[in-house]
């Protein structure tokens, strides 16, 4: 897991703002963002967009997680789904402020920024995003 | 291109292996392999070595060499590579030796397949289980592999009716299958209300639909078809090999429910061997979670999309079913050493093919499939063989 603050650094835009991109020859938005377009390829280069992503989709699928990684220890049992934004992208992040059985494949979700982990007592907090239902 | 036919074959016991090290495994999976093909070590042209994750799991790299030094071949200075691609490294190692003696520059191959896992606890081989994950955009937000499996699940559910029986009669088989097979980690039924009972891991997956945490090692010897006459192994030939790879992260794929990497490389495979699905008389399949075998067996095209889990309900690939799946006891229950178990499914496959599988035999068979995958996905390697 990461540990080096570069490494996190370097994905903040990504983790706190959602910036993806667009493909400027096809429109695909991509999540993170993408050095190609894998549909374009070549005549996508020097073509990419940045875009800000909406946050909201829906759940397509979901787990709970019941044994995590030490990080994540402490708040076991926990949900994790693929999110599909209405862009088009699809992602893998937390669902918060849901009760575990009142989830479903299909239920409305919004990013909210969250801490997702933290390098023991005395390191870097890590933020990014989690989601939550839509009310 | 040259026909290649495997023409040795060696395991480890699967397991907990405390008493044993690394190289100890790997030496004596790679001797009874060579004896087994009757080769010399002057007739080795090349070694192939997968391993997922030797730097994690036991702290060395650098084990393409390490291998070949601990098979005692290190004053014959044959050249030994490792080959890496998470749970599928065993059958890339597998594929590389293939391709290097089909375009003629080898004729005889020794490939290895090993995975010392239990040097480490079990929090830090899941964790590195998990950089077979897409470290920066799954892992990161604290899904775990299981996890991810668990995603695929549920959205099979969703989609197929498929059910937490149909994963559970997936485990309940493979135990069964293992319990005829000496090397397994475990040799012991289930029943379904243990799997089914079982701790949760990541829902809908629990204990029992999860492979363990095994140290063990496989080798296999290949041959170029026109030289298996020089020695005194008894040939099985591969008739098509196919390899294909997808996003890394799951959330990335086209389809959640479908491993397009395993289409690929199953569609490889079949056109090279002139085969179709139908004509196989067996597979071993990458079942390192229940779900998997269930879209294993989808995506080779043995049954329908979303048909996985009735076949299994229907006892099609029980060992005495039309299509026997995991004979061994498959990843569940024979223990997945991950960068050996795409070698020890050849060698499975192997046993099956030369009629040497004892109380697991399936009668007549002449054609078997071996389905390899690595991490959610993003790699995949199928292996046609044919008795001869």
């Amino acid at each position: 897991m990461p540990k080096d603050v570069p490494r996190f650094w370097r994905e903040i835009q990504q983790r706190y703002n959602m910036k993806g991109n667009k493909c400027g020859s096809c429109d695909r938005v991509y999540f993170p963002p993408r050095e190609s377009c894998p549909y374009c390829r070549r005549e996508s280069m020097g073509k990419m967009e940045k875009i800000k992503l909406s946050g909201k989709g829906e759940i397509i699928t979901y787990t709970i997680i019941h044994v995590g990684p030490e990080e994540f220890e402490e708040q076991v049992p926990y949900p994790v789904a693929i999110i599909q934004l209405e862009e088009g992208p699809k992602i893998t992040a937390q669902i918060v402020d849901c009760k575990i059985d009142e989830l479903k494949i299909g239920m409305k979700v919004e990013s909210e920024f969250r801490k997702i982990q933290q390098d023991g007592s005395t390191g870097a907090i890590y933020y990014g995003y989690k989601f939550k239902p839509v009310e | 291109m040259r026909d290649v036919a495997v023409i040795g074959i060696g395991l480890t016991k699967f397991g907990e292996l405390w008493d044993q090290s690394f190289r100890q495994l790997t030496a004596e999976a790679g001797s009874k392999a060579i004896l087994d093909s009757g080769v010399g070590g002057k007739d080795i042209d090349a070694m192939y070595v997968g391993s997922m994750s030797s730097g994690r799991f036991v702290g060395q790299e650098h084990v393409g060499a390490l291998v070949a030094d601990a098979s005692g071949f290190s004053h014959l200075h044959i050249p030994s590579t490792r080959v890496e691609g998470a749970c599928a490294s065993g059958s890339l190692a597998l594929r590389e030796g293939y391709l290097s003696i089909a375009s003629g520059v080898n004729d005889v191959v020794v490939i290895g397949g090993i995975e010392k896992m239990n040097d480490v606890g079990g929090s830090a081989a899941t964790e590195t289980l998990a950089t077979a994950a897409d470290q920066e955009w799954e892992a990161f937000f604290g899904v775990t592999f299981p996890g991810l499996y668990a995603m695929i699940a549920k959205r099979h559910m969703h989609e197929f009716k498929t059910t937490r029986e149909d994963l559970a009669r997936v485990a309940v088989k493979n135990h069964h299958n293992g319990t005829m097979n000496p090397f397994a980690q475990y040799q012991k039924e289930i029943s379904i209300d243990t799997a089914l009972n079982a701790t949760p891991v990541a829902e809908p997956l629990g204990l029992m639909d999860c492979s363990p945490v095994t140290d063990g090692a496989a080798a296999v010897v290949l041959c170029a078809a026109d030289r298996i006459g020089d020695f005194s192994g008894k040939p099985v030939k591969i008739i098509g090999s196919g390899q294909a790879s997808d996003t890394l992260s799951l959330h990335g794929r086209r389809d959640i429910t479908t491993l397009d990497a395993s289409v690929h490389a199953g569609k490889m495979a079949y056109k090279q061997a002139h085969l179709k699905p139908s004509d196989i008389n067996l597979a071993e399949v990458h079942d390192c979670f229940t779900i998997a075998e269930i879209c294993a067996i989808e995506d080779l095209g043995f049954v329908k999309k979303g048909e996985g889990g009735k076949a299994v309900e229907n006892k099609i690939t029980t060992i005495d079913g039309s299509l026997p799946v995991n004979t061994s006891g498959g990843l569940k229950s024979k223990g997945h050493p991950v960068g050996a178990t795409g070698v020890a499914q050849i060698v499975e496959i192997t046993k099956q093919l030369r009629g040497e599988a004892d109380k697991r035999q399936i009668k007549d068979a002449r054609i078997g499939l071996a389905h390899n995958v690595g991490g959610s996905g993003a790699t995949c390697v199928v292996n046609i063989l044919e008795g001869m």
